[in-house]
Formats: structure tokens, sequence, C-alpha cells
């Protein structure tokens, strides 16, 4: 097992099993500061339950998954949260009973244990921090939508900020444009550029023109093991990706 | 405990562990019929101790008719009551799922409340019909009385018949749930209603059928408990809290769990329950399997699920 | 001042809401019954303290506990052990064999007071337990179970466990607890004669002033983050989690709020009727605690305290005159208020204000009279929106 201390995160023989089903089998999996990496396969290649690993929803049988140098295997949920690495989930996950605003403000990282919350204020930088956040995700002029109200496209934006707010040093997101229309689409792969430098960011999707739009780097995964990896055009033209994933 | 000496305290053990194995057999009964309805559903139904009264009132009414009308019966009436006893409490769990908690699949929370609404409407009525004192049918003569293996081992007749019954009836859901076509379906519905659905299988009716099962598995249970005890209107209430942690304890999608469960809650209760004063047996066993299920909470025999 | 409104009073409608109740509880009550009903009604009120926890706990948490009971008990028999004490010097109890101890012990043998009861010989310690003690039951019970995510089902049949546990534990140690019976014949508090019904009236404006309190405070706590967190973890309880907040801890809170508020209701229930007893502590109360805050509305806690009240006379009222009737009207009860309204006479209330509101509002033709305290049938005080 390796210490490298340049990755950001670094998985190694990651491992899961479920009642003797291999849903990932010994994958290897680097990523770097300031990439956008995206990972795309098949249905039931494993790519979501690699997300769960990483964010503490599943435990892996073996292998270990180190962020910054911390081994994030056994840690639980919110301190995984805490350490820095936010994800968002396939369906949007935001809280339909409260507003733009406060959905944003639930996810500002102060006040997150009992006491703190009891004490919570919400102070200039709290308000500042959200009225920002929201800029980025289009969502200024809504603050004070119930979060029901909005559209779907809308909703994944409101999940990408709420994972902002926390300020994450790791991203993860699990098929952000599914639904989106081709004009959201744009918005959203302008919205991940812009938002990439000073973090890493793991993307999950299907959409192959929208990867090539945002992708430093793409990793193919299949039944649970790492297929290929390199560049789009690297990816586009390789002829195992093409048999299994791509081609028709 | 230092009082008794080596073959009294194994002929206590024997016996206790006798009077346990009705206990259990009591307790299996209840259990595999919440096992049916919780395990496998996922509804709570906090009624099911009433069903179980229901079918002992069932017998007693059996018994009081035969007596009365005609009593050359007396001694052959008993099995047939039992089967009346479990297709009385199936319908009634199959109106009462149809009218009550099929609306409520969705919120199991809700679902208890309502159950425990329904099981005091359920007792008022016994008490109302019954009266409130405890009433027993008239056991048919072979029944009674006991084998006496050694002058301190004493076997009771009634408690073999309904450890009898209890085999029968496990065996007997056993194979209709895994080896018939309706327990097939049953199964398939509780697993993934939407592609049941979707493969002709009435998904509704389905339903109503399991949560019938599961009361008329209680119905027999408390024909079974007349054969010990006697019954009263909250007679029901007095085990369902024993039947949910049976359930519970074994890991709620496992037969063989919920058999052993009900075994070791039984023994245990019935062994302590002679040592200790009173309901203190029942306590401290009450309290070894909260504290097993605060370690443990998937109970002791569940399988690994996937997160 | 506007602040100050909103965070402790729940903004206007809140306001008018704790005016309403105390003018009820403190003026209209008391002038028109009898010491006796307001007796009454103060036992009531007391159990209003645990239907106001099952609200922070179930209606804003969504954790069910059947078990409350429990925590009211615990706190009553704190509060019964001292008066038993003090009821229980030398003097008053010369007759019996060992005197100086509680008759209940001497019937059973005892020779000497149980090392339990001795801390409860200080008022203060005995206070401090009616509280802390339920809440510390609640802590262990309540961490081993959330922290390995128990929840929903599991943790309401295990409640249910737990107060079959206690009734059972108290009822077979007669010795120990007084047994079925109870403790009865208390007496004085500090001297001070409780059996009095001059006693009674200020015992009864005491319960209402903590309750009022009691529910300023709950304002207070709802009214800030920790409201928005109790919503979001009970619709999204994922989201909250990988948003870095320990959800476990948050629902031993409440559960632990939850125990000090039962606990409380539990002292004062036995300085006002004078008794406490297992059947207060078992199943079957437990659930009933349910059913006055699910009646009154679920989420509400106005809703709660009228809940109780209402199930509560309804019960004396009926088990009086038609006692068949009333197991029946019960049962009937829990169903209907599951199926036909869950958020209870609090929800009904809004459907109904929902209503009226547009239609007065229509006649006085003024802009002015916005309707601006009306919200939502799931009440969370003050959800006024960002510009607050």
């Amino acid at each position: 097992m390796s210490y490298n201390t340049s990755f950001l995160l670094a998985i190694e023989d990651l491992t899961v099993s479920f009642d003797g089903f291999k849903a990932v089998d010994g994958l290897n999996l680097y990523i770097e500061r300031n990439e956008l990496r995206v990972i795309i396969g098949p249905n039931g290649a494993g790519k979501t339950t690699v997300l769960d690993m990483i964010c503490g929803k599943t435990r892996p049988t073996a292998g270990s998954i180190r962020f910054r140098n911390r081994e994030l295997v056994g840690m639980p949920e919110h301190q995984i949260v805490r350490a820095g690495v936010g994800r968002k989930f396939q369906t949007p996950s935001i809280y339909e009973n409260l507003t733009v605003f406060e959905n944003l403000e639930v996810s500002f990282p102060r006040g997150r244990g009992v006491a703190g919350c009891i004490a919570f204020t919400r102070t200039a930088d709290v308000v500042e921090r959200v009225h920002k956040v929201a800029g980025e995700i289009f969502l200024a002029e809504l603050l004070d939508t119930p979060g029901a109200l909005l559209s779907h496209g809308q909703k994944q934006w409101l999940e990408i900020g709420m994972l902002l707010m926390q300020e994450p040093e790791l991203l993860m997101l699990d098929e952000p444009v599914a639904g989106m229309s081709a004009g959201e689409r744009e918005q959203t792969a302008e919205l991940l550029k812009r938002i990439t430098p000073g973090r890493s960011i793991v993307i999950i999707e299907h959409d192959m023109e929208f990867v090539s739009r945002i992708a430093h780097k793409v990793t193919v995964l299949h039944l649970g093991k790492l297929l290929a990896e390199g560049s789009m055009e690297q990816i586009r033209n390789n002829p195992k990706v093409v048999e299994v994933y791509l081609g028709h | 405990m230092s009082d008794y000496s080596f073959s009294e305290l194994s002929s206590i053990f024997l016996m206790q562990g006798f009077a346990g194995l009705s206990l259990f057999s009591v307790l299996l009964l209840m259990a595999l019929g919440l096992a049916i309805i919780f395990g496998q559903m996922g509804v709570v139904n906090l009624a099911h101790g009433e069903f179980m009264a229901l079918g002992a009132y069932t017998v007693y009414l059996c018994s009081s008719l035969v007596h009365s009308y005609a009593p050359a019966l007396a001694g052959s009436y008993f099995v047939f009551a039992i089967v009346i006893a479990f297709l009385v409490s199936a319908l009634a769990g199959y109106l009462a799922e149809w009218g009550l908690i099929r609306h409520l699949y969705k919120r199991p929370l809700d679902t208890l409340l309502a159950t425990w609404g329904l099981s005091l409407i359920m007792q008022q009525a016994f008490r109302m019909t019954f009266g409130a004192r405890e009433v027993t049918p008239t056991l048919p003569e072979w029944l009674m009385g006991s084998f006496k293996p050694t002058d301190s081992i004493d076997i009771p007749i009634n408690g073999v018949f309904v450890m009898g019954l209890t085999l029968l009836l496990t065996l007997g859901v056993w194979i209709f749930m895994y080896r018939s076509r309706l327990g097939l379906h049953m199964r398939a519905t509780v697993q993934n209603r939407a592609m049941s659905g979707a493969v002709g299988i009435r998904t509704p009716l389905v339903d109503r059928l399991t949560f019938a099962l599961g009361t008329g598995i209680a119905g027999v249970a408390g024909a079974a408990f007349t054969t010990i005890g006697s019954t009263g209107p909250d007679s029901g209430s007095r085990y369902i809290v024993d039947t949910f942690l049976v359930v519970v304890f074994g890991g709620t999608a496992s037969l063989f769990g919920t058999i052993a469960s009900a075994f070791g809650i039984a023994q245990g209760q019935s062994i302590t329950g002679f040592f200790l004063e009173g309901t203190m047996g029942k306590v401290a066993i009450l309290m070894v399997i909260v504290v097993v299920l605060m370690i443990r909470p998937q109970g002791l025999f569940s399988s690994k699920v996937r997160s | 001042m506007n602040t100050f409104v909103e965070r402790f009073l729940g903004g206007r409608r809140g306001l008018v809401n704790l005016a309403i109740l105390a003018l009820l509880l403190l003026v209209v009550l008391p002038l028109s019954l009898s010491v006796f009903r307001l007796n009454l009604v103060g036992k009531y009120l007391t159990f209003a303290f645990v239907a106001l926890g099952l609200v922070m706990l179930w209606g804003k948490g969504g954790v069910l506990s059947l078990g409350q009971g429990v925590f009211f008990g615990l706190g009553g028999y704190c509060m019964a052990t001292f008066l038993k004490l003090e009821a229980s010097d030398p003097v008053s109890t010369a007759i019996q064999s060992t005197p100086g101890i509680p008759d209940f012990m001497d019937w059973n043998q005892l020779k000497a007071l149980p090392a339990l009861w001795i801390p409860f010989k200080s008022l203060p310690f005995s206070l401090l337990a009616t509280v802390l003690v339920p809440s510390l039951v609640a802590f262990v019970i309540g961490y081993a179970m959330f922290k390995r995510r128990v929840g929903g089902v599991y943790f309401a049949i295990i409640t249910q466990a737990l107060a079959l546990i206690l009734s059972l534990g108290i009822d077979g140690n007669q010795g120990l607890t007084g047994g079925r019976n109870g403790i009865t014949d208390l007496r004085t508090l500090w001297g001070w004669d409780i059996r009095t019904q001059h006693a009674q009236y200020i015992l009864y404006f005491v319960t209402c002033a903590l309750l009022l309190l009691c529910i300023v405070g709950l304002q207070w706590l709802l009214s800030g983050k920790l409201g928005k967190m109790l919503l979001a973890m009970s619709e999204r309880e994922d989201r909250v989690r990988f948003s870095g907040y320990d959800v476990s801890m948050y629902k031993v809170f409440s559960f632990c709020l939850a125990a000090a508020l039962s606990g409380i209701g539990g002292a004062l229930f036995v300085l006002q009727v004078g008794f406490i007893s297992p059947s207060l502590v078992g199943i079957v109360p437990s659930i009933e605690m349910v059913i006055f805050a699910a009646v009154g509305g679920r989420g509400s806690l106005f809703g709660a305290i009228y809940g109780t009240l209402l199930v509560s006379a309804g019960k004396s009222l009926f088990s009086e005159s038609f006692p068949q009737l009333w197991l029946f009207c019960m049962g009937g009860l829990f169903i209907a208020v599951v199926v036909l309204f869950p958020n209870g006479l609090a929800g009904l209330f809004d459907q109904l204000g929902e209503r009226i509101l547009p239609w007065l509002k229509r006649r006085r033709e003024s802009a002015a009279a916005a309707p601006a305290t009306l919200e939502p049938a799931i009440e969370t005080p003050s959800e006024k929106g960002a510009s607050s």
C-alpha cells in the first residue's frame, strides 16, 4: 500500500461484495488536485457504489481510500463530510419544505453539532456566502422560493450549491445533468469548470457530449473493474471501451 | 438454587422446560403469524394478540355450542374447532386489511397506532360479548391428564398436543410459502411489488391474503392457548410485546431465527421465572433481549443486507 | 421587539396562541371551575408536558416513542420518594415495627431504608433527579439505539418493551417501590401541606406557569436552526448526514428533551394528585400519551395541550357515564386520527382558517388585513423566509 501524498484522493485495491457478488473488484483510482474526473461505464459497473464507499454510505470489504492522506474507510459519514468531501446524489436531494436560502443556510459549515445548532444565528458572513453561492448556481433571484417549487434542473443546481457552501475539497456528483435541457447542460458545464480550481471534482455521467466538454480525464469502469483511463479522445478510440460501452 | 438436590434440579429444569415448551409453542405460533405480517410485509400489527384471542374465543364458542346442542361430539369437536378458529381469524384479518391496513402501507408508524386502536375495539367487543371474566372451553377427555415417565416428572398431554400442533403448522407454513404457487406470489409481492403487479399478480389481493394468513395462524395460536390457559378480553395484549420481541430478536427475515428466538425466550422466561420472584423472570429476560437488540439491532439471525 | 416575538413566541400567530392559552388556563378555568375540577385540569396538564415532548420528538423529529410513561414515571417516582420520606419521619411512623421508613417497607419486613432511597432525603437532589434521571436514561438508551440507526418501528417497539420492563419491575419489587399500589399517602413538601385546597390552587398555577414557560422555550428552540434541522432530518435524513451533521445526536437530544419534559410532568402529577403507581408507567398509559399529541396535532405545541385536555376530559366524562362505549371511542379515535386527520385538531383548525380567512378578507376589502399569519398545515414557527 503506497502512502503517496501528492494525490488528493487515492483509492487502492477497493473491493466490495454483497452476498458474494463483487460490485467493485480491486479498483485503483487516483485523483489529483484541481482535476475534473469523469467516471463512465455501463449500468452495474459499480460507479455509484464507488462514490457510496468514498462518502461512507457503504463499507468496502477490502481496500483503502485515502483523502489528503487520511483513511476514509471506517469513518462515519458526517465526519467524512467535515473532512472536506461533498456528495451529490443521483436524484436531487434537497429540502422541499425549506426555501432556497434556507437550503443553503443549513449547509453552512457552522453549528453542525447540537449545541452549535441551537446557538446558531444568521450572521452577516452566512448571508454573504449564501448570496455568493446562489449567484454561482444561477438561483440568485429565487432565494425565497420553497425548494419544492423549483424545476428539476434548478434542484440539481441547488444541491450543488448546498455542497459548495461546505467548501469541499472533493466534490462528487452523480449524474448532475440527468433530466436537464440542453441549455441547462451548457450552464452546468460552465458552472463546473468555474468551480474546479481549488478543488477536485469527480462526476458520474452518461451524456458523452457533456463529458467531452468538461473532463480533464475519463475513467471507464466495467463490472467493478477499471477498464480504461485517459483523455476523452483516447477513451473514444479505445476498442475495448467501444465494444463494452460506447459502440453500437 | 442451592436448596435443591441435583436430581431435584434436573426435574425442575425438565418440568420448567416442558412448561417453557408450552409457552414456546404459543409464542412461536404468534410469532409465525407476526413474522409473516411484520417480517414480510413490514406492517406492524399491534392487534395481533386480539386475533389470537379471537381464535381462543371461537374455540370457546364451539365448545359451548357443542355441549349445549350436540354433547355426543364432545370428544371430537376440538380439532374442527381449531380449523374454524383459523378461518374466523383469517376472515377477520382479511376484513381488517381491506378496511384499514391497506390505506396505511406507506406509513408504518401510523399503522402501529391504527392497529392499537383496532385492538382496543376488539378487546371491548370481547368484553361485551363474552364478559370481563376469563373463560375456558371444555376440553375433550383425551387432552387432559399427563404422562408420568418417572415419579418426579409430569408431562402434561395438552402440552404435547400444542407442541405437535405447532410443529405441524410451522411445517405447513414453510411448505406453503416456499413450495406453493400462492406462497410464491406472496413472497414475490413482498419483495418487489411493482414487478409482481407487472407480471400479472394481483398484488392487493395477495396482500390481503398474506395478512389473513398471518392472523389465521394467530387464531390457531389462540386455539392452542386454550389448552394451557384461560381466555379473557386482554389475553391478547399479554403476549403482544413478547411476540414482537421474538420476531425482532430472531431477525425478521429468518424463519429459523424466529423459531430459535421463540425457543430461547420462552425457555429463558420459564426457567428464570422459577428462581426469581413472580414476574421478575420475565423482566430479566426482557432486559436481556433489549440489551442484545441495542448491541445488534438486526437481530440474531438476519443475513447481511445491501446498505 | 420583533425578533423577540419571532424567536420566543413563534411570530404573531404564536403570540396570539400563547395569549389565548394563558387566558384560558390562568383566568377562565380558575374562575369557572370548582377547586376539585381545577385539580383535575391540573392533572391533565401534567400529561400535556409529555405531549409537548412528543411534539418535539415525534411531530418535528419523526421518532415515535411508545414508552414516555417510563420518563413520566421516573420523574414522578423521584418526587414521590422525597415526599414519602418526608411523610415517614420517625414521629408519624412511631407505631411501625421499624419507624422512620415508609409504611409499605415496614409491611414488607424491611428493617432499614434501602440505599437507593437515601439521597432523596434532600429536596434539591430530588428536584434535580426528576429532570436528570429521565434524561440520563433516555441518553443511554437513545445513544445505543440511534448510533446504530435503529429507528422507526423498531425503536417504537423497544420503547414499548422498556415501558413493560419498568412497570413489571416496579410491580414486582414492593419493598423498594411500593409495588402495584405505588407510593401513596403523601402529605407535605418541605413542611407545606400539599393536600389543602389552598395548596391545590397554588400547584395548579405553578403547573400552568411551568407549562407556558416550556412552550416559550420550545418555540425558541424551534424558531432557530434546530427547528429547520429537525424538519430536514425527518424529511431527508441522508442528505442531512451528508451535509456533515451527526443525525443520531440530534435524535438523542430530542429524546432526552422529551424525557426531561415528561419527568417534570410526572413530578407535578405527584404533587397535585398525591400518588404515583406503575399504572402510569406501562404500555397503556404511554400509548395514551401519544394519542393526546396525535389528536391535538403532532406537529403543534399548542395542539398538544388542547389535545391532552380534550381527550383526558373526554375520558373522564365518558368512562363515568358510558364505560362500555369509552374504549370503542378510544380505539376509534386512534384510527380516525391516523386515517382521517393526521395533523389533528391543529391541522383541522388550519384548514378551517384557510377557508374562512380569505372570505373575511374579501369582506373587508382591504389589502392591509393580509392574512400574514396563515401558515401551512405542518406548523414550523417562523419560516418567514430569508428577509428577517
